[in-house]
């Protein structure tokens, strides 16, 4: 026998000799490992099955909620209810409205939101404890509290009384997009406190030389930020905007402080049940209104509708939200 | 001598460069928050009168605080249930993503797949998306229905029977039972926190495992010796984390009552005393149990 032998026996031949114990930990790591899997795929399928229970419904006819034998596939196949889920929510010109208000203040948040990040990073200057610890202030303290101060002076708002002087009263910038843009660029925007630390904490990391030989090279500081540090801070900033953008689509409270008139689908899609009922005792002449079960099926399809979007970014950029994040080291 | 003065006037330059930097963040900081803050909490001390072109303020004490506890039917029901609710939401995200973050910390085939799964309520469960989902009722009568058909043969409901006849902290177990049954909203509310606890496992050294179980650790002892304390920072992250995260949620009852009397009432003041109410509240929330929590978290440096 040579001296390799050992490992070309057989299993059994190798538990023998380890006294049962290759055999126990052989089992038990197979059961752990069963355990694991049907605990995650329990998991999974718990999350996913909205989504999945949502798009049989949004095939169904209305007789199909109601017929307990059909459980996920439909029995009348129809594409009904998107055709009238789109027309409730005037999808075409509000996907549009949505899609651009999102880019744009998405946009605009990044960038002003990784000026202050690399400035809280890599710069000291007296009271900066102070102005990050206001940062944190601002994750912590929800914007509902400051909310109704703030809706009444974009109502009225005014420049120190400027405006007043001119024309006897300020202007009313309620339902227009000026004061979100004017949040955004000043980074009161939605989670933008998250998006500062996140983004700190990244700059954090880069190397002090890296910076310093670009000054030894003659670059001053802007060009140094544009030049060496952007480049290096995209994924951070990609997953930054990722965030932005899906959270400005699917957001409610802003849009409905801030943005009060313009159309956008998740405004549109709080209505429509509303107009559904609207719609079948108005134009169908049902005086009934619409049942629970339709209600809901119509719902799930414009939910459908609004997130389809987000689902198609996610499958593609889905590395940008879970790597950068997980790679950036959050610490307090 | 000289040489110094020139490092103060770039040490000088620099600080301008980031003062400039973080100039947004002031301007806004003061002009959207500060303001705002303390104008709101002036305001949940009036009534607002709005007229054409200006709004008045009428000083009204105590006034919007006492209709707040002791008029409004449903605002001090409310405000009990959404902080326990808070309470023991946070509670169970803590766990569950705790747990889900250590398998997922596990080398297994499809991997990448699970993650991207329990990330997915991140993007698709927030802002108003969440708010229609509860409206739901025809799944949750749907489900009612199977269940009187199915002679309730639930697994939990069968324990949970078990557990409250025999009488042993009826209470502590009710609770347990509610987080279970709403373990689909604490799946979906734990996408970050899963994602930051990861991020903190896998910066522990794996050297560290190695040594422990040299020594004769078990995976066991591990767990609570190695990686309990060296992600107890994060605990703390988390758990602020999630109670912010609480109160934006578009399903928050009393932030929805807020806007209503808001917008739709045109109340200000009122809902500026409701809001300083809500907010203080979570701020002792937050602040004592920061207190408590951050006794206990270990800094490996």
């Amino acid at each position: 026998m040579t001296k390799g032998a050992g490992k070309r026996d057989g299993f059994w031949e190798r538990n023998r000799k380890s006294g049962g114990y290759l055999l126990k930990k052989t089992t038990l790591n197979f059961a752990y490992k069963i355990i694991r899997m049907v605990l995650l795929f329990g998991m999974c399928f718990l999350i996913l099955q909205p989504i999945f229970n949502k798009i049989s419904i949004s095939f169904m006819e209305e007789r199909d909620l109601y017929d307990a034998t059909i459980i996920a596939v439909p029995a009348h196949f129809t594409t009904d209810n998107y055709k009238l889920a789109m027309q409730f929510m005037d999808f075409g010109k509000t996907m549009l409205n949505t899609i651009l208000v999102s880019l744009t203040v998405a946009l605009l948040q990044i960038a002003i939101c990784t000026l202050v990040g690399y400035g809280f990073a890599r710069f000291q200057f007296p009271l900066k404890k102070f102005w990050f610890a206001c940062v944190i202030l601002v994750i912590i303290i929800p914007p509902q509290t400051v909310s109704t101060s703030l809706y009444l002076h974009f109502r009225y708002f005014d420049i120190a009384g400027i405006l007043k002087l001119l024309t006897g009263e300020g202007i009313n910038l309620r339902g227009s997009v000026v004061p979100y843009y004017l949040m955004s660029a000043t980074c009161m925007g939605l989670k933008n406190g998250l998006y500062i630390y996140m983004i700190r904490q990244f700059f954090r990391n880069i190397p002090k030389e890296l910076e310093e030989a670009a000054y030894v090279d003659g670059c001053g500081t802007l060009k140094t930020f544009v030049r060496i540090m952007l480049p290096d801070a995209t994924p951070i900033i990609t997953s930054c905007f990722l965030f932005s953008f899906v959270w400005q689509w699917t957001d409610g409270f802003y849009s409905k402080t801030f943005l009060g008139n313009i159309n956008l689908l998740s405004m549109q899609l709080s209505r429509v049940a509303e107009q559904l009922n609207h719609y079948l005792i108005y134009v169908m002449r049902q005086p009934a209104g619409a049942t629970i079960g339709y209600t809901n099926c119509i719902v799930a399809t414009a939910t459908l509708l609004v997130i389809l979007p987000l689902l198609i970014i996610y499958l593609f950029a889905q590395k940008g939200f879970v790597e950068s994040l997980s790679s950036s080291g959050l610490k307090m | 001598m000289k040489k110094q003065n020139k490092l103060a006037g770039l040490q000088r330059r620099k600080a301008i460069s980031g003062y400039l930097f973080i100039m947004p963040f002031i301007v806004g900081f003061l002009a959207f928050m500060v303001k705002p803050f303390f104008e709101s909490l002036y305001m949940s001390f009036c009534d607002i009168e709005l007229g054409p072109g200006k709004f008045d303020k009428i000083f009204a004490g105590l006034g919007n605080y006492k209709w707040a506890f002791t008029i409004d039917a449903e605002f001090n029901r409310l405000l009990v249930e959404e902080t326990q609710k808070m309470f023991f939401n946070a509670l169970a995200v803590m766990v569950f993503s705790f747990f889900v973050a250590l398998i997922l910390n596990q080398k297994f085939k499809g991997r990448a797949f699970v993650r991207a799964v329990f990330f997915l309520p991140v993007i698709l469960s927030s802002g108003v998306i969440l708010g229609v989902e509860y409206d739901n009722s025809l799944m949750s009568s749907m489900q009612t229905a199977i269940e009187e058909n199915a002679g309730n043969a639930s697994i939990t409901g069968a324990i949970q029977n078990i557990l409250v006849t025999s009488g042993v902290g009826v209470a502590a177990f009710e609770k347990v039972f509610e987080v279970v049954e709403r373990i689909y909203d604490v799946a979906i509310s734990s996408g970050i926190q899963i994602i930051i606890f990861l991020s903190g496992l896998q910066t522990i050294p794996g050297s560290m495992y190695e040594a422990a179980s040299i020594e004769g650790c078990t995976a066991w002892e591990s767990l609570w010796k190695i990686t309990f304390p060296m992600i107890s920072p994060l605990f703390l992250v988390n758990w602020i984390y999630t109670i912010v995260d609480y109160c934006m949620r578009s399903d928050n009852e009393i932030m929805n009552k807020i806007s209503d009397q808001m917008i739709t009432y045109l109340h200000y003041g009122y809902a500026s005393a409701m809001s300083w109410i809500y907010f203080l509240i979570v701020i002792v929330i937050i602040a004592i149990s920061s207190f408590i929590i951050s006794k206990g978290v270990y800094y490996y440096d």
